[in-house]
């Protein structure tokens, strides 16, 4: 029995040098030399930052991007990019009026009954660049761009992940790798090129290939505060954006964390003495 | 055995514990009642603007605000003036006219559309004095709006609005 | 209702009055008043725990339901826009309702522990666990069809897999999918009939509550000796004793919970649920909460679907009939060492079980390492912890509880569950004569 069960061991132990990794679904690990105002427990956003982020995602990425979600008055939300403690109602900041007048939404004339634009009021949402899911599909090679309203939500990352992968978009392929036609290859993209690749096995590139290209270039985009637009700056302000868009109420959320958390210590505190007390000289 | 227990320090520390929980309980309770409060989606709707440029003399228009009717009525100097000239009259909640619209702009009358008794819309030119008729229940508005005769206690509600330009308003 | 007797005396005129109308006053008053066990440890607290979870849940999902939308087009929206942004304090009932739930199953695990090692399931609270079986049976129901509700990715995806086990059933296998859809797949008529069942289920789950405590009154509760009260100096009244132990042990409960609310709000859930639903995109990996994690690795340890679904309900039935398979005279594992290693082997397996179902299947257990292949699956894959998990978590209730239970020696139980203390006899210190137990 134990000679048999030598024999399987070694067997196992030839089979496990000989057959290579399982092909699966690789990613590089995520950049971290950009420094998040937002990552810690306490940390807030930036809105100067939020503010560069807004211009690069209305410049550069809304030709393409939706973001529904969120309407022109939650830019002048508390902690977003165009707050100001002088207009606590939105609504009324003229810099958002401002914002949302140079946007054309759809609407009704009353009168006639026609379909007409007309210019957005700070209660309006961004209007999505394609009027519909199959039109963002014909105009961009069959895949649709996602609506970037969670998107820093729904990928593992969120706003670091979105900054790998704006600036590692169309890296140079390593030797062996043939890029399909129409698409770039981008080390950030979770997914799996062995079938494109020729080369040794065990050092498979890791990444995938995506079809939007690189979208940022040096200067692509001025910014108002004069901070010089490199690319690494305009992904980590559109990145640090998005990161607002997805969760506009983090700053809220985490000062009122605060308070709870001080109360809920002290609360315990004081039931353990009260506890203590009554317990005092009891047997148990 | 410690000596018995000191009975006002017993009793403080659950003084202190009760008041720290009803002063908890009342910080959860305030997000759980807030919530039913209107939210920023309704409350970027709250105010409405409207041109009134179009809306010619001797005509009215009704508008949304708030998701309910509003008239928007271009008075004539004749409607002025008969609705003037009952200022003094009996009426169930009596107003000058003056009272009721904008200085230098006497000829617009902004008002809800929803008659005061249970809620229907008037419609305009019937009645006895020269304003609005409700077909409920036959209340009937002057060309001020103020209830004259049926059923309603109050004249027709003036919404909070402002002039912004020369022809322009803002509602609420 | 008990073998206690009631020992209120009306006070006030009006309780006077009330009392042979309605003894709602004597009702409350009996159970503050009721005897309990002395020396219950924080263990002991989750069941307070619980409660206060429940009330949570319904408070936060009754408030959610006067903004959530449940239509197909409109679910992620209301949730998204409405509930998360809009909403005066929307996104803080919905981090409490959502951190809630697992909350809820953090502190339902810990309680069932607590009943396994001290054998609180034992006669005669054989009742009182069977209600909690079912208790932990419409959380899991209720809890499966929440998750729904959201509309995301993982919602959907999620809800399909599951619904589409009780196609294995042979011949009213497909008829009954269709009637638990009401369609040829998940859509809007399953999502409209979860949201009015998940409105519905918590508060049967309230009144199966009502009976576990009430079923827990009628022998009272049992203490971490396992040696039942005999007289009432072995009890304390549950008021102010054991309402501020709760108290206490529920605010430090609150601290975990609000760290996740404040801190971590979706450290718990699935990134491709903040993608709305798509019938035609499947996400990389479907996985359910993690509370139901172990149950979807033994569903999937099991090549044949059908055989699979009855291992699922098998694992859940275990616990079920756990009262008759334990032959053991003695109560708790602190005297029973033994058996409390092969416990100890049970919970490691349910959590490894717990992983597995987080992992791939096919994913390995030590990388770069490929070994035979056995029923479809590499001897070193997440397949195969799983079936030996499994296979474990059943021997455990079906071959180890029977046997030990009879075979074992266990160490000696004390007479009683308490003894006092000696208060300073000459020149020995007050405690020297403390009760024989161990702690444990």
């Amino acid at each position: 029995m134990l000679r048999k069960l030598f024999a399987a061991a070694s067997i196992a132990g030839v089979v496990a040098m000989a057959v290579p990794a399982l092909a699966a679904s690789t990613q590089a690990p995520l950049k971290d030399d950009v420094h998040w105002s937002f990552e810690s427990p306490l940390g807030m956003y930036d809105q100067v930052q939020l503010q560069r982020g807004f211009k690069v995602y209305k410049e550069v990425c809304a030709a393409c991007h939706s973001l529904n979600l969120v309407a022109f008055r939650n830019l002048g939300d508390p902690g977003g990019p165009f707050w100001n403690a002088k207009y606590p109602n939105p609504n009324e900041n003229p810099v958002i009026k401002a914002i949302a007048k140079d946007y054309q939404v759809a609407d009704v004339d009353t009168d006639s009954g026609d379909a007409i634009k007309r210019p957005a009021t700070s209660a309006d949402y961004f209007t999505p660049p394609f009027a519909n899911i199959y039109a963002a599909r014909a105009a961009n090679g069959g895949a649709a761009p996602p609506d970037m309203s969670l998107l820093a939500a729904a990928r593992e990352g969120g706003a670091r992940y979105i900054y790998s992968l704006v600036t590692g978009d169309g890296t140079e392929a390593p030797a062996g790798l043939t890029i399909p036609a129409g698409k770039y290859y981008d080390p950030w993209l979770s997914g799996d090129v062995s079938s494109y690749y020729k080369g040794d096995p065990h050092k498979t590139p890791v990444g995938s290939f995506i079809a939007m290209p690189p979208p940022l270039v040096d200067d692509r985009v001025s910014f108002d505060d004069g901070t010089k637009a490199t690319v690494k700056q305009e992904a980590a302000d559109v990145s640090a954006f998005l990161q607002w868009a997805s969760d506009p109420k983090m700053e809220e959320r985490k000062q009122m964390g605060v308070s709870v958390m001080i109360f809920l210590v002290l609360f315990s505190g004081i039931l353990y003495a009260s506890y203590r007390q009554i317990w005092r000289n009891v047997g148990h | 055995m410690d000596g018995p227990a000191d009975p006002g320090r017993r009793d403080f520390i659950h003084i202190v514990a009760t008041a720290a929980g009803i002063g908890g309980i009342a910080a959860v309770a305030w997000p759980l009642i807030d919530q039913m409060n209107p939210a920023a989606d309704t409350l970027a709707v709250a105010s409405t603007e409207f041109d009134m440029a179009k809306v010619a003399l001797g005509q009215q228009v009704v508008i949304i605000w708030r998701k309910q009717p509003v008239f928007v009525r271009h008075r004539t100097p004749v409607e002025i003036a008969k609705a003037r000239a009952d200022d003094n009259a009996p009426m169930k909640d009596p107003a000058t006219d003056a009272s009721r619209v904008k200085a230098g702009h006497e000829e617009w009358l902004v008002v809800l559309a929803s008659c005061t008794h249970l809620g229907c819309i008037p419609t305009f030119a019937q009645g006895d004095y020269g304003g609005w008729l409700c077909p409920c229940h036959g209340s009937q508005y002057d060309l001020s709006a103020r209830i004259r005769k049926g059923p309603a206690p109050l004249n027709l509600v003036l919404p909070d609005y402002a002039f912004i330009g020369p022809t322009k308003v803002k509602i609420g | 209702m008990s073998d206690h007797p009631s020992t209120y005396q009306p006070g006030t005129a009006i309780e006077r009055w009330l009392d042979p109308r309605l003894p709602i006053i004597r009702f409350g008053a009996d159970l503050m008043s009721f005897p309990t066990p002395r020396n219950l440890n924080y263990w002991y607290t989750f069941g307070g725990i619980l409660a206060f979870c429940l009330g949570v849940q319904i408070v936060t999902g009754i408030v959610l339901a006067m903004h959530y939308d449940p239509s197909g087009t409109g679910a992620f929206l209301s949730v998204q826009r409405g509930i998360m942004r809009d909403i005066n304090y929307g996104w803080l009932i919905r981090s409490l309702h959502a951190n809630g739930a697992s909350m809820f199953f953090v502190a339902v695990y810990l309680h069932i522990l607590r009943g396994l090692y001290y054998g609180s399931y034992k006669a005669p609270r054989e009742v009182l666990w069977l209600l909690g079986c079912v208790i932990y049976l419409l959380m899991m129901a209720t809890a499966f069809m929440g998750y729904v509700l959201p509309w995301g990715q993982m919602s959907f995806w999620g809800a399909k897999v599951i619904t589409s086990l009780f196609g294995a059933f042979p011949l009213i296998g497909k008829p009954l999918t269709a009637l638990l859809w009401g369609g040829y797949s998940v859509d809007d008529p399953t999502l409209n009939r979860f949201f009015s069942l998940h409105y519905l289920l918590p508060f049967v789950i309230a009144a199966v509550v009502g009976l576990h405590i009430w079923a827990l009154h009628v022998p009272g509760n049992a203490n971490p000796t396992g040696v039942e009260v005999k007289s009432k100096a072995d009890t304390l009244p549950f008021h102010p004793y054991y309402t501020v132990k709760d108290l206490f042990a529920v605010s430090v409960f609150m601290i975990l919970f609000a760290v996740f609310v404040f801190y971590m709000p979706e450290a718990l859930g699935k990134v491709d649920n903040q993608v709305m639903a798509d019938p035609l995109k499947t996400p990389a990996h479907i996985v359910p909460e993690w509370y139901l994690l172990p149950f979807y690795a033994i569903l999937r340890a099991i090549p044949d679907k059908l055989t699979g679904v009855l291992a699922l309900a098998g694992a859940i039935g275990m616990l079920f009939i756990l009262p008759w398979l334990d032959t053991s005279k003695v109560r708790s594992m602190r005297y029973r060492p033994t058996y409390r290693l092969f416990f100890v082997i049970w919970i490691v397996a349910c959590a490894a079980l717990g992983w597995c179902g987080s992992q791939e299947p096919d994913g390995q257990i030590i990388n770069g390492l490929a070994g035979p292949v056995l029923i479809d699956y590499d001897i070193n894959s997440v397949t195969w912890l799983s079936r030996i998990a499994a296979m474990y978590y059943f021997a455990y209730f079906l071959v180890i509880t029977p046997i030990l239970g009879l075979t074992e020696t266990p160490l000696p139980v004390p007479d009683s569950l308490y003894t006092p203390v000696l208060s300073h006899p000459a020149g020995v210190p007050a405690g020297a004569a403390a009760a024989p137990e161990t702690k444990g």
